[in-house]
């Protein structure tokens, strides 16, 4: 029987910390399993090569200028399946806060007088440009995802991604809970899939991989309220990763735009 | 025969972030030679500014996803060193461990995965697997290996996660970190093929010189990567606090970007710049590396910063296994670690080695532990100046006898040697557009 043709993938970064292509490479243990299966045909980062024929498209980053906008709908002209890789393209990620200090004090905080010299403008999802078929969230994204998306485009199905909140899975872990540690975490409304990292190791949760779909608000607003917090004491937190959603707009901000 | 050159490599590959080589000669003068960054404004500084201190290092973490333990190491720094707060013992030892890891993964996967396709003739490690399966299962069993030790400690290396101002928010268990030191000694025969292998292929690195001036951390007691002093090879050494007056910027006329410079037009920081301010302070096995590469301090061949990358991946693995054997002896309960922050109004500078260099952290907090200022001053941006001086001496020398192609390949190892990390230099850098 004739061998399947390998799947054709390829790697692009937009405005990211190109850690979640990092996280790819970090599967060494199946890196060169996956190889078998699909081949590599552009990917900045680790290889030479430059080709525009490909089957897979994982996108890094955020859309943050005008000007990319052709960029990506190349890529997704050429790509049968676009995949949005990392926070910063699912979301817009962390670089969604310079939206909340305002573009143009941002770039003058940092760039001064020359400010006007560079082209940005508000950060935003990859979808706020193009398509999307497949997210996988996070910052960074977790390695299992990686594996369940690919293995999954390869063998032609749907990837599980979870929908229920990181919570299930601290509990699975036998975490103690955060809020009987005195502190506030975004478990409860937060998509799981990354097996509890960080309350794992005492770290809160940031919501990297954002909202479940469907939050169960009134139960999270219990819980705060239960611990003596407002909605708006974990907004700064919240806005970190999650500043592109709706609920995370102030009633004053108009220069914000959401998606 | 007076040649023109006209080179564009652009979005060069295998480097961390998008840059540009642009060159253009007619009639065998170089009218101009130079690194363009085309990454997008990522104005970090801005971001950072409003948050809280217990958020800053979770931002700053992600300016750069290959050096976020090392930029994580400088905020934390910086936060202690404004709020005043003493970390413990265990502590210390603990972020020695994971600053040596951070070197480890990040020269491992510079050097097998981005320079090393250039000594062999490949376009990537990909068909490395094909031609030298044995050194790409090594390269992949030495990354990991440096993963497996953030993993342990901190939870990932990628955005460490109990990596915290003030201490840790987790102890792993002693069974843990024996396992952990298992799992480094199993590398003991990579560590040393490492060195063979790229002295295998160090002819393959052409020999170029030109002097400059070096600058990173040193420290009395220690080869210097977590803490030191800031020491130039030309001007002495100052204390970390007064790292403006070494690193000074301004504006030259090929380029709209700014440049970092000292003594010098430019300066150089990395794993060369450490390596020739520090080399007699290697442990023995760094020394017994760099006499089996060949290198001696000062080495002015900026083609030669892949060796001092990998007479510090020796370097650092005999350390990590040093601090990994203090840690173990010290029996931790986790209150050893626990992180005890009070924030108060202040300054607080944070300088560490990162693989590229040396990494600075200034952040301004307000009584209630607020960012209100941050200046974060990365080592590729350091390094520009010094990239484009190398290459406008290079280009000028072998222009009679190389060919356009070659040039421009040997152009583009000289910029990869640097390893530069364009995503983090380019919050503050200013882009030139042709």
């Amino acid at each position: 029987m004739a061998e399947k043709p390998k799947l054709k993938v390829s790697f692009h970064d937009f405005t990211s910390c190109e850690g979640c292509q990092l996280q790819f490479l970090n599967c060494e243990d199946e890196l060169l399993d996956i190889l078998g299966h699909v081949e590599i045909v552009q990917f900045r980062e680790a290889i030479d090569d430059k080709s525009d024929e490909y089957d897979i498209a994982f996108i890094e980053g955020a859309f943050t200028r005008e000007s990319d906008r052709a960029r990506l709908e190349h890529i997704r002209k050429c790509a049968k399946v676009v995949i949005a890789f990392g926070a910063c393209a699912c979301t817009g990620g962390l670089n969604v806060l310079k939206n909340y200090r305002g573009v143009k004090e941002a770039m003058r905080t940092v760039y001064g007088d020359q400010a006007d010299w560079y082209e940005t403008s508000v950060a935003l999802p990859v979808e706020a440009a193009i398509k999307v078929d497949y997210k996988i969230h996070g910052c960074p994204v977790p390695k299992q995802e990686i594996l369940e998306v690919v293995k999954s485009v390869v063998a032609g199905r749907t990837p599980r991604i979870p929908d229920y909140p990181v919570c299930v899975e601290c509990k699975l872990k036998e975490n103690a809970c955060l809020f009987h540690k005195g502190q506030y975490c975004l478990g409860p409304i937060a998509r799981a899939g990354c097996g509890a990292w960080c309350p794992s190791y005492g770290g809160r949760c940031y919501a990297c991989r954002g909202l479940i779909s469907d939050p169960n608000n009134n139960a999270a607003k219990d819980v705060l309220e239960e611990f003596g917090l407002t909605v708006e004491d974990i907004m700064q937190e919240f806005r970190l990763f999650n500043g592109v959603y709706d609920v995370a707009q102030p009633p004053d901000n108009a220069h914000v735009k959401s998606c | 025969m007076a040649k023109d050159l006209d080179i564009n490599v652009h979005h060069l590959t295998r480097v961390e972030g998008h840059g540009n080589i642009v060159v253009r000669a007619a009639d065998g003068t170089v009218e101009k030679c130079v690194l363009e960054i085309v990454e997008t404004p990522r104005v970090f500084e801005s971001m950072i500014e409003g948050l809280n201190w217990s958020d800053t290092s979770l931002l700053t973490c992600r300016i750069c996803g290959i050096c976020s333990v090392g930029h994580t190491l400088a905020s934390i720094q910086a936060t202690d060193n404004a709020f005043g707060t003493e970390i413990t013992e265990a502590s210390y030892v603990m972020r020695q461990i994971m600053c040596m890891a951070e070197q480890m993964q990040s020269h491992t996967l510079h050097v097998y995965f981005l320079a090393a396709p250039d000594a062999f003739d490949a376009p990537s490690v990909i068909p490395l697997a094909g031609s030298h399966p044995e050194v790409v299962k090594r390269a992949l069993k030495l990354k990991k290996l440096a993963n497996t030790i953030c993993d342990v400690l901190c939870g990932r290396h990628i955005h460490p996660i109990s990596l915290r101002p003030g201490g840790f928010t987790y102890l792993p268990s002693k069974r843990a970190l024996v396992g952990l030191k298992q799992t480094i000694l199993d590398c003991y025969e990579d560590i040393e093929a490492t060195v063979e292998t790229i002295a295998s292929v160090a002819d393959k690195f052409p020999g170029f010189e030109r002097e400059r001036e070096d600058i990173s951390l040193t420290h009395p007691d220690e080869y210097a990567f977590y803490n030191g002093r800031i020491k130039s090879s030309k001007a002495g050494e100052i204390d970390t606090a007064d790292y403006e007056q070494f690193i000074k910027e301004k504006c030259v006329k090929h380029s709209t970007s700014k440049h970092a410079y000292n003594v010098d037009e430019s300066f150089a920081v990395g794993a060369l710049a450490r390596f020739n301010n520090n080399a007699d302070q290697l442990n023995e096995q760094g020394k017994a590396a760099a006499e089996a590469l060949g290198l001696t301090a000062p080495c002015y061949n900026p083609f030669a910063n892949n060796f001092a990358q990998t007479v510090e991946i020796v370097h650092c693995y005999h350390e990590a296994l040093k601090w990994l054997d203090k840690l173990i002896a010290m029996d931790l309960s986790e209150a050893d670690v626990t992180p005890n922050v009070v924030p108060r109004a202040g300054r607080g500078i944070g300088v560490t080695e990162v693989p590229r260099g040396m990494l600075v952290h200034d952040y301004t907090y307000d009584d209630a532990g607020v960012c209100t200022q941050a200046n974060c001053i990365i080592p590729t941006g350091m390094n520009l100046g010094n990239i484009d001086r190398d290459m406008q001496t290079y280009v000028p020398s072998v222009i009679d006898q190389r060919s356009q192609d070659e040039i421009a390949h040997d152009l583009e190892m000289m910029v990869r040697a640097y390893d530069p990390c364009i995503s983090c230099s380019v919050h503050l850098l200013n882009v030139e557009w042709v």
